[in-house]
């Protein structure tokens, strides 16, 4: 994945030893007394709603029990029985939005809730357990392909190997993780975190991984349809949104996902492009960790633009603070309308449009203005990467808009074959909420497969 | 800032106090350097740590273990000390300074030494000489010394109470406080026996018989002295309520009726001192809290309890000293037609479903959960089915979103004796006739 456009600019003054300390954990983790005191803040409420919130279900009363009475080991358990990505999922779950939210200590004196995140981290970080924690059943006999080593098809392959099945995951870049690996801010999941859960996860055996697997490209859905006892889809959304402006392919002009994906992989941060002024556009949290990093990284002038206001970003109130507290600039009511270039063709600005709610519609003033920047980042959605699902069999999957539509047991259309995560409709795309869909997909094959097993 | 009024002095059986606090026989009071401090600070009073037969006594290493909460504040303490480890001499003479240096404030020895009438007529001029208010009889230590035959083996059998209180009221014209144990049956025994052998007060509780801790790595329980330990004299908030209600047992019990009580067992604070003395006792004494937190926290408590007694209106300590004991009773004098039924106050309430688990689980069944279609949930008493236990006052973790409210039940006061439910009803009248027969002998 190479961020070409941008190779005609230069790069960080400090260098990567520096650079790399604006990266540590955004939130530290805690230490053993804290996570005393903050487990000793829980009030461990009977049906608890941190509980009912989180798309995994985990037990957080009885985790946070188990962690103050020093039971870290159970802790760890509870929280992976019902999630195994509890570890990154304690890191980059929006939980202000989640658990922490439902907490009833916000509505207790003090309005704070438990830090029902980094307890979570605190757990998943200082577990000691001799084994994986999680036993095979006895073998089906079975072998399931999940394409995609993300964090759906991955909780997919962890709970159909924990059923006895075996399972090839399909993948088509280098490293396992998904989004986790390529996609979330550096300061989010650090030393490396995405890929030691992964080796994690892979403890418990039956998962085969092959990488360098692209679906639509050496990979036909057809082959896999016939070849395995069920398919499971977890291709999460690969392709950027367009701006369906004059001079998107510019020098200078790329999608976010893109950069922080070289971001994430670089080995010396010092060697990366970095323009002086960014302008990035978009309001989610991808958005946000755009601007952040670049500005971490040392560019001179950051700014934000969204075309509506404050309440409407799907960024979390948290996740603005982030970027305010890191200097962020941010511009709301202004959607783009012309990409600026210089002679040279590269881009040299944006021209923006206010606009305005008028009756619900967002419509345009007719007023404008001009952002100086050596780089636009998009960062307004990722869809399906169409490719992807094109070959003969995979064109027939039927369509939830721009996403596989599932049935509530996350069949698609075809026998045998199912879909999670960010690429299916229901739910919100986030991981945590990937690595539910994976695991109720689990579910269902493996029912599915011993019901045919029965039938026959 | 207005003055305060309260009037905090006290005299305790013909012993006189600038205030009730006076710190217990314990390691803050084993030597002058500490006993200045405490008064420094201003404590009304110490009972300097027990004194004995020279060779003094040895003491191991390590010595305190504790009990926590949550938040790793201590709520019980336990210890393994002996008496002073100090040479009777040099304690004497640290006392005979201390009190002429601080002549209006009390030093009470306390003195433990084995059951032979000559030791304690021996060391009991000594101590008198020094200008001590009073000596404290040290029957309640339950480590250590029991296995010499002293401490709690003698507070424990009520003859050798009387015994050596008498040998102490014939060789001393010092006022005379009996240290009890609590670990006993029934603390009223040798409380009596400390009044029949003449003494002039009885304190308690000493500490009780416990194991805070284990160390589940080595098998040992805490404080661990080598790879081994034993059990220890429990004290700090924990042992509050025992002491209380044994306070309480003797404020009541006629046989020692006015028999003067120094209050003695997890007091903290103001609150915990003015408690002990609602229900009878004259003085406080306070060590584990001074442990814990040095011996500035008399200050607060000085303050906090002449603020309550001004807003009570109460001008003197003894305007309020054993006003609760006429209000402590046996069970079966306890109102049966008295009804209280939990409420919840729903603005307070913050969701957490506890008063609903514990009632639903280990009480009545009195409590709804409703939930609606946003998943709000709602808790509601059913009236019909509360009993009034307190349960759900109690686990709720916002204080006063729960109350117990009495019910207008439009029916007198009547006691189990008169109760029709009460199967021995008859017999109750006749006991009780008994009983009172009892206390008058």
């Amino acid at each position: 994945m190479m961020i070409e456009s941008l190779n005609y600019m230069p790069h960080p003054k400090q260098a990567n030893a520096q650079l790399a300390s604006h990266f540590t954990d955004l939130a530290p983790a805690l230490n053993a007394r804290q996570a005393a005191i903050e487990s000793a803040r829980c009030l461990y409420c009977y049906d608890a709603p941190c509980t009912r919130i989180c798309p995994t279900g985990i037990d957080v009363a009885s985790f946070i029990r188990n962690i103050h009475d020093e039971n870290i080991n159970g802790a760890a358990t509870g929280i992976l029985k019902q999630n195994i990505f509890g570890g990154s999922c304690a890191r980059v779950c929006p939980t202000e939005i989640l658990c922490e939210d439902a907490c009833v200590r916000n509505h207790d004196a003090e309005g704070q809730p438990v830090k029902i995140g980094l307890l979570q981290r605190y757990a998943i970080d200082n577990m000691a357990l001799s084994n994986h924690p999680f036993a095979r059943a006895a073998s089906t006999g079975k072998t399931i392909a999940v394409v995609g080593a993300g964090p759906a098809g991955l909780s997919c392959a962890h709970r159909l190997a924990m059923l006895g099945n075996d399972v090839v995951v399909f993948e088509a870049l280098e490293k396992s993780g998904g989004l986790n690996e390529y996609g979330i801010a550096k300061y989010k999941l650090t030393d490396n975190f995405a890929q030691k859960e992964v080796n994690f996860l892979l403890e418990i055996g039956g998962i085969e991984i092959r990488h360098g697997q692209k679906l639509g490209a050496n990979l036909q859905l057809k082959d896999l349809h016939a070849q395995y006892d069920a398919v499971f889809l977890g291709l999460g959304l690969g392709a950027s949104k367009q701006l369906g402006l004059t001079g998107e392919d510019a020098p200078g002009l790329l999608a976010a996902v893109d950069y922080i994906a070289e971001l994430r992989q670089a080995s010396d941060l010092a060697a990366l492009p970095l323009p002086s002024r960014a302008i990035v556009i978009g309001a989610g949290n991808t958005a946000i960790d755009m601007a952040v990093q670049i500005q971490r990284l040392g560019a001179e002038e950051v700014t934000l633009v969204y075309r509506r206001g404050f309440e409407a970003m799907s960024a979390t109130e948290h996740e603005q603070h982030i970027a305010k507290d890191n200097q962020v600039r941010m511009r709301t009511w202004a959607q783009p309308q012309q990409v600026l270039l210089d002679d040279a063709g590269r881009v040299r600005g944006m021209r923006f449009e206010r606009t305005t709610d008028v009756g619900g519609r967002l419509t345009g003033t007719g007023e404008t203005f001009e952002i100086a920047a050596d780089a636009i980042f998009k960062a307004i959605g990722q869809g399906m990467d169409v490719a992807s699902i094109s070959d003969p069999l995979a064109s027939t999957l039927k369509r939830d808009g721009d996403k596989i539509y599932v049935d509530d047991q996350f069949r698609t259309v075809l026998p045998k074959i199912y879909a999670g995560g960010d690429c299916v409709a229901p739910g919100q795309d986030l991981t945590v909420q990937a690595v539910q869909h994976g695991k109720l997909a689990a579910h269902a094959i493996h029912s599915d497969i011993n019901l045919q097993l029965e039938a026959a | 800032m207005s003055k305060l009024r309260a009037d905090l002095s006290i005299e305790f059986c013909g012993i006189k106090s600038i205030n009730p606090f006076w710190l217990a026989s314990a390691p803050p009071t084993d030597k002058a350097y500490n006993v200045v401090r405490a008064f420094e600070a201003g404590w009304g009073g110490v009972v300097w740590k027990t004194l004995g037969e020279d060779p003094a006594a040895v003491n191991v290493s390590s010595r305190y273990s504790a009990l926590y909460g949550k938040n790793r504040e201590v709520i019980g303490f336990n210890n393994i000390e002996l008496i002073t480890d100090r040479s009777l001499e040099i304690n004497l003479q640290e006392i005979t300074q201390v009190k002429k240096d601080w002549p209006d404030r009390v030093i009470i020895v306390s003195l433990m030494l084995p059951c032979e009438e000559k030791l304690w007529a021996d060391i009991l001029p000594l101590v008198e000489a020094t200008g001590a208010d009073g000596i404290e009889l040290n029957f309640g230590c339950p480590h250590g010394m029991p296995e010499r035959g002293m401490g709690a083996a003698v507070g424990q059998v009520p003859e050798y109470v009387e015994m050596v209180t008498r040998w102490c009221k014939t060789h001393s014209k010092l006022p005379v406080i009996v240290k009890l144990t609590p670990n006993i049956t029934d603390v009223r025994a040798p409380a009596r026996a400390a009044k029949a052998g003449g003494a002039d007060a009885v304190s308690l509780i000493n500490t009780i018989n416990s194991i805070t801790h284990l160390d589940l790595d080595q098998m040992v329980a805490y404080p661990v002295v080598g790879g081994a330990s034993t059990h220890g004299g429990y004290c700090g908030t924990a042992v509050k309520p025992i002491a209380l209600n044994m306070v309480a047992e003797i404020a009541r019990d006629p046989a020692t009726a006015g028999l003067p009580i120094s209050g003695i067992g997890g007091i903290g604070n103001w609150r915990d001192a003015a408690e002990f003395m609602a229900l009878g006792s004259g003085c406080v004494q306070v060590c584990t809290a001074a442990m814990l937190h040095g011996f500035r926290i008399v200050e607060e408590m000085k303050d906090g309890l002449s603020r309550w007694m001004d807003q009570k209106g109460y001008t003197k300590v003894s305007d309020f000293v054993g006003k609760a004991v006429p209000n402590t009773t046996d069970w079966k004098y306890l109102n049966m037609n008295y009804q209280v039924i939990a409420q919840i106050n729903q603005d307070d309430c913050i969701k957490c479903g506890r008063c609903y688990v514990a009632c639903e689980d280990t009480s009545h069944q009195s409590i709804s959960q409703l939930i609606d279609a946003a998943g709000v949930r709602t808790y509601e008493v059913i009236k019909d089915e509360c009993v009034g236990c307190n349960l759900c006052e109690i686990t709720c973790p916002v204080q006063g979103c729960i109350t117990m409210v009495p019910q207008k039940t439009g029916k007198p006061y009547m006691n189990w004796t008169q109760d029709p439910r009460n199967p021995r009803a008859e017999n109750v009248a006749a006991v009780k006739a008994v009983e009172e027969t009892v206390a008058a002998v």
